[in-house]
């Protein structure tokens, strides 16, 4: 177990003229389960590749443990990691894919075969050590990966988006385990995915990060609840964030979404006159077929039953958002409906940096 | 008991199909009459006049080939041209096919450059090696021009120096084919797996006995029949290099055959060189097969 820094990482794959990480900086404490989060080509999976030694930066460092291992070998550096493929061996049974690790350092066999024990008893393998990979369904494949990563005592266990390959259901109890599994291990973690409601669930902390940089670093429900910048909120969460373009009063207290009037919080008193994008999730707008004070007309555009909750596509002044609704609540499209925006969830964007406004 | 089976409706539906020649058969009809008229027409006539004099089955010919003096040399050079080279080759192949998979600047190039001699004809090979190993070739010209004596190598007394010389060409002529089959079959293995041997701690020499050998297994598998098979056919060189100095059983069915004009000897002589083939083929398979994954396929 150990702490993990990184400090001004730079990577440019050759023949490529972008940076895969652009000077990332990112400290991890002992113990911490840290998600990399991020669409496909931000650079997540190059960061963690960094991190265990298969790609070597350009610029820049990583630590593990106060110890320098920007350059070290893999085999040196003390990692475990589960891979996207899970990487099983397709050529040597379960039991000796588990202790691959053990293994390779020379661990003694007995200490390697009560170890393997242990963790095909965590991962009901039990019944399957002496079978081969090929004979094995996919999850039980990737429970192996994970049997083979937890049983190495490593430093900091990696992960490589190791549910995508899984289908929905086992995905969302597979996740549930793994993060149980993870936790009474105490092993610093850093897991990749694109999986926004996966980085949500799993995380100590969650790094967004778009073209090769971390856009937000934080809680999950920070992350989700005041996004750093319009990315974010239009990355995480399902459906993602509404943003609603918005202009602020000469003297700051109303803001004008088309001829609409809303009061002003207060963070926008120092934004007079300025054009602002209002950030709002779809759960945190109230509607009603009833009109009453401070709210906004819209019509429905669609209407989609989710079973837990109604998904509605609402028109508001010419601007489309989408809006989570009661799963009693019963509209038609090219109905009139009123929404409330709740004044504690709305969140305030620079429309052209697209960035967080805060009080100033 | 007729009776008691219910009627099949397709046969009481439609009246009784035409039979008819199944398509898979006429498909592969074309290469079976192929197969059949270019290549076993051929092996058993071969057979056959390897055991068939006019007065009917002999051994005749068997005996004489066997007698011949040079018979017995030129099995053992063949088998221990084999020996030796197969696994030279083999080395060679899959040091040259990791260094190319490390991607080495230029690895294109050298990729090309390596399998030029799978272009070159065996007899062209011999005749290059032929102007280096001569008395007055390249070899003991350099030697000269150092201040070393010169060395006969392809002198009829030095049988070592001939077998070496065979060798190195033999080598540098074939280890293309075993190349090109390593790397294509360290191309077909995912970096993954790799990669997750070197993250648990695997240095080079335990990913390469642990992990890429035996995931590169079929392909080895392959190359070794392959070489070996055509091992047992190496002719042209060791001729241009040697004459008979250094005979092998395939050059040994040639003068058989052309110089010796007795074509039945010479059919028992392919025929030594078949049954051989095929018995180290079975071994091979018999001995590279896996185990564990029988069953899964």
């Amino acid at each position: 177990m150990a702490d993990i820094t990184i400090s001004h990482l730079v990577k440019t794959y050759p023949g490529g003229t972008e940076r895969a990480t652009d000077d990332v900086s990112l400290d991890i404490k002992d113990g911490d389960f840290t998600v990399l989060l991020g669409p496909s080509g931000c650079g997540k999976t190059t960061l963690l590749r960094m991190l265990a030694g298969l790609e070597l930066p350009d610029g820049g460092s990583v630590a593990v443990g106060g110890r320098d291992v920007t350059y070290l070998p893999p085999n040196k550096r003390n990692m475990s990691m589960v891979f996207q493929s899970y990487a099983v061996f397709p050529h040597r049974k379960v039991r000796y894919n588990i202790g691959f690790g053990l293994a390779m350092a020379k661990k003694p066999k007995e200490e390697i075969d009560r170890k393997v024990e242990w963790a095909a008893d965590l991962l009901q393998l039990g019944p399957y050590l002496d079978r081969l990979p090929a004979q094995l369904s996919g999850g039980q494949r990737q429970r192996v990966a994970v049997a083979r990563a937890i049983v190495m005592d490593a430093d900091v266990l990696l992960m490589d988006e190791p549910l995508s390959n899984l289908d929905a259901l086992l995905r969302l109890n597979f996740r549930s385990e793994l993060k149980k599994i993870v936790k009474d291990l105490g092993t610093t973690t850093v897991y990749v995915t694109h999986d926004q409601s996966e980085a949500l669930s799993l995380g100590d902390r969650v790094a967004v990060m778009r073209k090769g940089r971390i856009a937000q670093l934080g809680d999950p429900l920070d992350v989700y609840d005041a996004p750093a910048d319009r990315f974010v909120g239009g990355f995480i969460g399902s459906p993602p964030m509404n943003f609603i373009n918005a202009a602020v009063s000469g003297d700051g207290d109303v803001l004008l979404v088309g001829d609409q009037r809303l009061r002003a919080p207060s963070l926008l008193r120092s934004f007079s006159s300025a054009d602002v994008v209002l950030g709002v999730r779809a759960e945190n707008v109230a509607v009603d077929t009833q009109r009453s004070s401070g709210d906004v007309p819209g019509t429905v555009l669609v209407v989609e039953p989710m079973g837990s909750s109604i998904l509605l596509t609402v028109e508001v002044e010419g601007q489309t958002i989408k809006v989570q609704a009661p799963p009693t609540f019963r509209t038609t499209p090219d109905s009139r409906i009123w929404l409330t925006f709740s004044p504690n969830s709305m969140r305030f964007y620079d429309s052209e940096t697209a960035m967080a406004l805060v009080a100033r | 008991m007729t009776v008691d089976l219910p009627p099949a409706p397709a046969q009481l539906d439609t009246p009784a199909r035409p039979r008819r020649i199944p398509p898979a058969v006429l498909l592969i009809a074309p290469s079976i009459v192929f197969m059949a008229l270019l290549l076993g027409w051929p092996v058993i006539q071969g057979v056959l006049q390897a055991f068939r004099s006019d007065d009917g089955f002999t051994l005749e010919f068997v005996t004489r080939m066997v007698q011949d003096p040079y018979f017995w040399p030129a099995v053992r050079n063949t088998l221990l041209l084999i020996a030796v080279m197969i696994p030279l080759q083999f080395a060679f192949a899959i040091t040259m096919a990791l260094l190319l998979r490390s991607n080495p600047r230029l690895d294109k190039v050298h990729f090309f450059v390596w399998a030029i001699p799978l272009a070159l004809s065996d007899l062209a090979a011999g005749l290059v090696w032929l102007s280096i190993f001569n008395d007055r070739g390249y070899l003991n010209s350099v030697l000269a021009s150092l201040g070393i004596d010169t060395i006969p190598w392809l002198a009829y007394d030095n049988p070592t120096t001939l077998f070496l010389c065979v060798l190195v060409a033999e080598v540098w002529r074939s280890t293309s084919l075993v190349l090109v089959i390593v790397v294509s079959g360290l191309q077909g293995i995912p970096k993954d797996y790799d990669e997750a041997a070197q993250v648990f701690g695997a240095g080079f020499w335990q990913r390469l006995r642990h992990v890429t050998l035996p995931l590169l297994k079929p392909s080895l598998q392959v190359a070794l029949i392959l070489r070996t098979i055509l091992a047992f056919q190496t002719f042209a060189v060791a001729q241009a290099l040697t004459g008979q100095n250094f005979p092998l059983v395939v050059g040994e069915t040639y003068r058989w055959y052309t110089g010796l004009q007795n074509p039945n000897v010479a059919a028992a002589l392919a025929l030594v060189i078949l049954v051989a083939s095929m018995l180290i083929s079975i071994f091979y398979l018999r001995a590279l097969r896996d185990k564990g994954q029988e069953g899964t396929r």
